[in-house]
């Protein structure tokens, strides 16, 4: 292991090829690349670009908007991924709607909130469903849940997002992709042999250091052959089938549509809703939602970030009005995203 | 500031020195008014460290101690952290009404044990209730008083360039074990509480040297949040060894589900301790040879480049910030 940790590691520090931009799409590979510094050992023809792989990052003004008019004029009780709670809307974000007296809980899996639902039957409850294929499964198994257990008052507001069509959406801001391993543990690698054929290049990347050190070295020696390429570099978590149940789990619950991404737009078919026979565990129906237009602050350069036309140091809010603790936009709240991360591990040192 | 008090400005980060530095130490401001764990003062020709500590934590009782063992340890620690061997406590304890009174009698017995094994005596007392819904089962708050160790001169101010930074133990085991018992989650891992008196422990320094800088417990805000709080105290850069760090399996287990970083959970039977590297071996040893401290290891060193700051030497030998401390809403640990 040693060894091939130094290999990788020459790899990457010998690169005296084309210049390479490589994005990695997966909030935690975001995260973890900034924790252990794996930008600075790269050669300055590489630049690694953190894409829209965080969930919380791309998630829209508009849905933020929803879930303060549910928690706030329905009443209902919000449970969310914690980091939500504190993506600014247009007006407030979730955790201004708890000061002023909303139901807002974090909960760390879509089925404690149907727990919350039974235990709670005179509360309405909501689910935030963001994600990916990730946790879009989990999302649709508490629906089917609620639905055999008879639930009446749990519903979800949907904002699952897929990544096939994102990065058909991005092939231009890289010359190559990191693909999210956990999101091809479920979907397998079909889909990623699929984007070579259409000359999208990509590796699927584990989380340890030395899975994302290969999968850097590997990516840098298959593009010096000069085609299309894709690697399995975390074959030990994914297989070229990937977790058929929860596929299907998926399919029987949800279908695709076209899907709003903060920064990027709407991309079509890169989302998934509610089917009509769970119309009656979908939020937006449930508590008749007026269409929002949410709006987010001009100034942020979030969008541009998670298309990798900027760095986050180069937005004019970046630490100084925007930081952690009084984020401005989505990407400085989440820990897995870029904007946060860059601030918190300290790009420059 | 903001208008009201948030569960941020207890958290122990950024926000709960800015509140102390805005509005304690603004009317409490004296000479003897300390920023360490404990006051060190003289009376007569004695040096002693005195110091008082509430415990809030919820839930009350958690594997590997409850909220009457905390007590008496968080006090004691900060009394040892001077390098004052802890002799006399006082408790004074807030319940609330309906409590049972069996939990009562477990959390004195385990309030006695622990202060036997600290080889303090509670002296002094109080007790009230509140009505249902005013507090949240039983507070505690602990004072306590020792006597300095001739010799002894600790405080986060006398970090030093060249000085090695250890730690006792595997850390973030108490505020790991807090967040699991809260059953929140939905996750069940063999975690318990690393809560134990510590004097035995600094006394096994001081025994076998009394060149040491600093000692501080790790509690709220974990040895992040202390290793922060030294280098601004003493304008130092801190460097660490992220390899070196200690961290039980089970521990990094949750934290990389939860997506938290042990260096910020909470320890409440561990210290951070900077010596002069050349003793480091030896207090090491010493340490060694202690329950409680089998497995202390020097994770860094001081530097004089980047006062104020942490750097972490990471496992792919490249080096970044360890994030600031601060914002993060963990449930009341202590």
């Amino acid at each position: 292991m040693e060894k091939m940790k130094e290999s990788a590691k020459d790899i990457i520090r010998n690169y005296d090829e084309k210049k390479l931009r490589i994005m990695e799409v997966c909030g935690t590979h975001t995260h973890e690349i900034f924790r252990l510094g794996i930008r600075k050992l790269l050669p300055d023809s590489v630049e690694l670009i953190s894409g829209p792989g965080c969930p919380v990052c791309v998630t829209q003004v508009s849905f933020i908007d929803e879930a303060v008019m549910l928690a706030l004029e329905k009443k209902a009780m919000i449970c969310t991924f914690g980091d939500l709670v504190r993506v600014p809307g247009t007006e407030m974000n979730l955790a201004d709607a708890r000061s002023s007296g909303a139901k807002v809980r974090a909960v760390y899996s879509p089925l404690d909130a149907v727990d919350l639902a039974q235990q709670n039957p005179n509360e309405k409850v909501v689910f935030l469903a963001v994600g990916f294929e990730t946790t879009t499964p989990s999302a649709c198994l508490a629906v089917k849940k609620a639905k055999e257990a008879g639930l009446t008052n749990f519903s979800i507001l949907g904002a699952n997002k897929t990544m096939p069509n994102a990065y058909k959406a991005l092939k231009n801001s890289a010359d190559a992709f990191l693909y999210p391993g956990h999101v091809n543990a479920i979907t397998g690698t079909g889909v990623c042999e699929e984007l070579e054929k259409q000359g999208v290049s990509g590796v699927v990347t584990g989380f340890t250091a030395d899975e994302i050190m290969t999968a850097i070295a590997v990516v840098l020696k298959k593009s010096a052959e000069g085609k299309p390429f894709f690697y399995n570099c975390y074959p030990r978590v994914v297989k070229p089938e990937g977790n058929p149940s929860a596929q299907l789990l998926m399919n029987q619950v949800m279908e695709e549509c076209d899907s709003e991404w903060r920064g990027l737009g709407i991309i079509k078919n890169s989302g998934m809703k509610l089917r009509d026979e769970y119309a009656d565990f979908d939020a937006r129906k449930v508590f008749e939602l007026p269409e929002i237009v949410g709006h987010a602050n001009p100034a942020c350069s979030c969008g541009k970030v998670l298309q990798g036309k900027c760095k986050p140091c180069d937005c004019p809010l970046f630490g100084k009005v925007c930081t952690p603790l009084h984020p401005v936009g989505a990407c400085m709240v989440s820990n897995e995203g870029a904007c946060s991360a860059y601030y918190q591990y300290g790009g420059n040192i | 500031m903001e208008n009201t008090v948030t569960l941020a400005h207890g958290a122990g980060g950024e926000q709960t020195s800015e509140l102390i530095d805005r509005v304690f130490k603004a009317h409490f401001s004296n000479p003897d008014l300390t920023s360490d764990d404990a006051a060190v003062l003289s009376v007569g020709k004695e040096k002693i460290a005195f110091t008082t500590d509430g415990f809030i934590v919820s839930p009350f009782e958690f594997p590997g101690g409850n909220i009457g063992k905390l007590s008496i340890c968080g006090t004691v620690n900060d009394l040892s952290c001077m390098g004052a061997k802890p002799l006399y406590l006082s408790c004074a304890f807030v319940v609330e009404e309906g409590f049972p009174m069996d939990k009562l009698e477990e959390i004195a017995q385990a309030m006695e044990k622990t202060a036997k094994q600290a080889g303090v005596k509670i002296v002094a007392g109080d007790t009230k209730v509140a009505g249902k819904g005013q507090v949240d089962n039983v507070f505690i708050t602990t004072t306590g008083i020792g006597r300095v160790t001739e010799g002894a001169n600790t405080s986060g101010n006398f970090a030093k360039p060249g000085d090695a930074v250890i730690v006792t133990g595997d850390i973030g085991r108490h505020g790991c074990t807090i967040l699991l018992a809260r059953n929140e989650f939905g996750i069940e891992a063999d975690v318990t509480s690393d809560c134990a008196p510590l004097w035995d422990n600094v006394k096994a320094m001081l025994d076998c040297t009394s060149d040491i800088h600093v000692i501080r417990d790790a509690t709220r805000g974990g040895v992040g949040t202390v290793l922060y709080e030294i280098a601004g105290q003493s304008s130092v850069g801190i460097s660490l060894d992220a390899e070196k760090i200690p961290v039980d399996p089970a521990v990094s287990g949750v934290c990389g589900m939860l997506g938290l970083e042990p260096l910020y959970l909470a320890c409440e039977g561990r210290l951070v301790v900077f010596c002069p590297m050349d003793k480091a071996e030896q207090v090491v040893n010493a340490l060694r040879k202690v329950p409680n401290s089998e497995n202390a290891a020097v994770i860094g060193r001081v530097t004089s480049e980047m006062p104020g700051k942490v750097v972490m030497n990471t496992a792919v030998g490249s080096q970044t910030m360890l994030p600031k401390p601060g914002g993060e809403l963990l449930p009341r640990i202590c």
